[in-house]
């Protein structure tokens, strides 16, 4: 028997800002699933299972923070899954829901991912010294700035790619209400004169750090033919995961960020994605992650990225929009961002992403990544059901 | 969808009381190589692999990515991890063999409890604006269930003595098992919990493979077939629970078709002996099914591996042939909050 077809017929997510101090946790992630809710015309007693993701719960303090959180989300007397897979969490998160609708255990599913950073501090939280492992240094941009010098060295791309990519990416922010950062002065100079944090990376090219919560209900065919609103269809997604670190890992373009993407074309009967997909929201939490990951999910040539966001391509008005809803450089509240960016996929098939539409988006994928750049989750979405 | 899935093989550490010597990922690959062993498989030949385990256990973030290690994730894998008991990412690589994604999965969960005080370590878990300052331990709130369990008759102290000796009686036979064969009763550490109503705390991992339909029986000689699966959860605030009850075990005991046949083999993940008073009630278990007979969470308790470890149990004894209908069970949070059953069969001999 062929698995049941997945449709997202609500999302909802919080305004995202450094500190929700007017609310508790359960208050910040029952405010984004309540919206869910409101965008599907469903109730808490339409939901069958409820799957929770966030990343590490030293970021908030709270072990399993799922348990307490069972009442603000309507899940008592329910299921209720609790993922964690590191930074790809929100897309895992959500891939996980869709399979109980998949697999038929349930009909419809509410999937929910969030981080509350002003609990803690999670650059610190990261950085935990621990007998006999390599120190992560201050935090994830102290990781990952060496992988970005090596694709420099490899591709050629000149210093400015990684400004270009900030500039687009916090101009398209200012087009969606949900983003953290609204710089409404933001200037391409601005970016490429604001202080190196890690070289090669600016702090105008770094994610901030957010609080907020978003949510998505996940139904199946019965579901999205009662649904009020245009569904998107789930075509393909899929996890890949590899090791932190081992002889032969090309830190820049890693093996299990190529097979995911594969095994989602494969799924969704995509051949070029390039042609194929109308946009993309990749999971780009230092700027020059966008040509980087242009690579390693086929949509260009390898030591080519960079000369699509140069050419404007990845713009909101280029072939290829790429982080139409400002990105993760934008917008930040770890353990959601992976979802924000399968859900805001889903928003532009479904023709209601608002001043950041793509005109016409009828396949548009949502990535996330994670850990050592390691954990892979990805989802494409179309506005066809499947085999239609 | 009615896709035939089963447990093929479980391995599992020997428990103890601490493991300093050896890091998380020494601690489960052994553990590892023991389950792929019993079905000879290699890591490359397994569809989808899921883990459970938790931060703040190592007290360290994302300290399941090194596990990874122990996996042998190369080439890459379709892999995910939830922070959860290793029961429910067998619950959720059950779903993605119900998709027809995958053939195999390989499940496994760990957890060391030896490098922090766990009692202080699972307050941390409580409502934490409300609860959680207040520094209530897991005995403590144990031992609230079991006086409310007195107080309701449901249970007295000989009665719960009784439970622990028989729980660490049957664990002589369970070379794993962290105590085995008599122990001394003890005095009370939260009244009217003694030393022996508690588990033992201590480090453990454990691995299932799991494999659907023909692929299953290519790989075990007596698959323990999933008959069915679901789990629960309930209210977070102790003072909206009755703690002598269990709806939410009853309910996904249900929903898992528990109560369709009666079971020959019941494993339950009771930490406390008070629990499984709660559990035995919940899933009206008569005398005549054997409870617990791995000395349950009694004997060993890893935090994170020990409701796995109790499927594990449970699909083990029908391989030997020892059990034709079982039912496992797992629980999570304080007082029994989040419960998982599942339902067991072999072929008929």
């Amino acid at each position: 028997m062929s698995k049941e077809p997945v449709a997202v017929v609500g999302i909802g997510q919080t305004k995202h800002v450094a500190a929700r101090r007017d609310v508790s946790i359960a208050g910040l992630v029952r405010e984004a699933a309540r919206r869910a809710l409101d965008d599907a015309e469903l109730t808490w007693a339409d939901i069958d299972a409820v799957v929770i993701g966030k990343a590490p719960d030293f970021f908030e303090g709270v072990m399993m923070p799922e348990l307490y959180l069972a009442d603000a989300l309507g899940a008592v007397g329910k299921p209720m899954l609790r993922v964690h897979t590191a930074g790809s969490v929100g897309g895992s998160t959500a891939l996980v829901a869709a399979n109980l609708v998949a697999a038929r255990v349930h009909g419809t599913v509410l999937t929910l991912a969030f981080e509350k950073q002003s609990e803690s501090n999670a650059m610190w939280g990261l950085s935990l010294p621990i007998p006999f492992q390599q120190p992560l240094l201050a935090g994830a941009g102290g990781f990952f700035a060496p992988h970005v010098r090596a694709y420099m060295r490899r591709s050629g791309a000149p210093d400015t790619i990684g400004s270009l990519v900030a500039y687009k990416d916090r101009r398209n922010a200012l087009k969606n209400p949900y983003a953290h950062l609204h710089e409404h002065d933001i200037t391409l100079e601005k970016v490429q004169a604001s202080p190196m944090l890690w070289d090669p990376i600016r702090y105008s090219e770094t994610c901030p750090s957010s609080d907020g919560a978003c949510a998505m209900v996940l139904t199946d065919r019965a579901g999205a033919a009662r649904a009020p609103r245009p569904p998107a269809w789930m075509l393909g997604g899929a996890m890949r995961s590899e090791p932190t670190m081992f002889a032969g890992k090309d830190v820049v373009s890693p093996q299990a960020g190529k097979d995911c993407a594969a095994d989602v074309y494969r799924q969704a009967g995509i051949t070029d994605p390039r042609r194929e997909i109308d946009g993309a929201e990749i999971y780009v939490p230092f700027s020059w992650y966008e040509p980087m990951w242009l690579e390693n999910l086929g949509f260009a040539d390898e030591g080519e990225g960079w000369k699509l966001t140069e050419a404007g391509v990845t713009e909101l008005d280029g072939d290829l929009p790429v982080n139409m809803s400002g990105g993760v450089l934008s917008t930040n509240p770890i353990g959601a961002s992976g979802l924000i960016r399968f859900a805001e996929a889903a928003l532009q098939v479904r023709g209601q992403a608002g001043e950041h539409q793509v005109e016409g988006a009828r396949k548009v994928l949502g990535h996330a990544y994670g850990g050592g750049s390691q954990f892979f989750a990805m989802w494409l979405v179309g506005s066809e059901p499947p085999d239609s | 969808m009615n896709r035939e899935i089963a447990v093929v093989a479980f391995a599992q550490t020997d428990h103890r009381r601490t493991s300093e010597e050896l890091s998380e990922v020494e601690m489960l690959m052994p553990v590892l190589h023991d389950v792929l062993g019993r079905t000879g498989l290699k890591t490359a030949d397994i569809g989808f692999t899921c883990s459970g385990s938790s931060d703040y256990l190592a007290g360290r973030a994302f300290s399941f990515t090194l596990a990874l290690d122990g996996v042998g994730a190369w080439p890459p894998i379709s892999e995910s991890h939830v922070e959860m008991d290793g029961a429910w990412a067998l619950y959720e690589a059950w779903t993605k063999l119900l998709t027809g994604d995958a053939d195999t999965a390989l499940v496994y969960s760990y957890g060391k409890s030896s490098p922090g005080p766990l009692r202080d370590v699972l307050t941390r878990q409580l409502d934490p604006y409300y609860v959680a300052p207040l520094w209530p331990d897991s005995v403590a709130l144990a031992a609230l269930q079991a006086q409310a369990l007195i107080d309701a008759g449901d249970t007295d102290e000989p009665a719960l003595a009784a439970v622990a000796a028989r729980s660490r009686a049957d664990a002589a036979a369970n070379s794993h098992a962290q105590l085995r064969g008599s122990v001394p009763h003890g005095e009370y550490v939260v009244r009217p919990l003694r030393t022996g109503d508690c588990p033992p705390i201590g480090d453990g991992a454990a691995a299932v493979i799991l494999a659907a339909g023909q692929r299953a029986r290519e790989l075990c000689a007596r698959p323990a077939w999933i008959r069915g699966v679901d789990h629960r959860i309930e209210a977070h605030s102790l003072g909206v629970r009755d703690l002598t009850d269990s709806p939410s075990t009853r309910l996904a005991a249900e929903r898992a078709g528990a109560f369709e046949r009666p079971v020959d083999t019941a494993e339950l993940h009771a930490p406390f002996t008070s629990q499984e008073v709660v559990l035995r009630k919940a899933l009206k278990l008569g005398d005549g099914v054997r409870v617990n007979p791995s000395g349950g969470a009694l004997a060993a308790n890893p935090v994170m591996a020990a409701g796995l470890i109790r499927i594990g149990e449970a699909a083990a004894r029908i391989h030997r042939g020892e059990s034709d209908r079982a039912l496992a069970h797992a629980t999570s949070g304080p007082c029994l909050q989040q419960n998982l059953v599942a339902v067991l069969e072999g072929d008929p001999r």
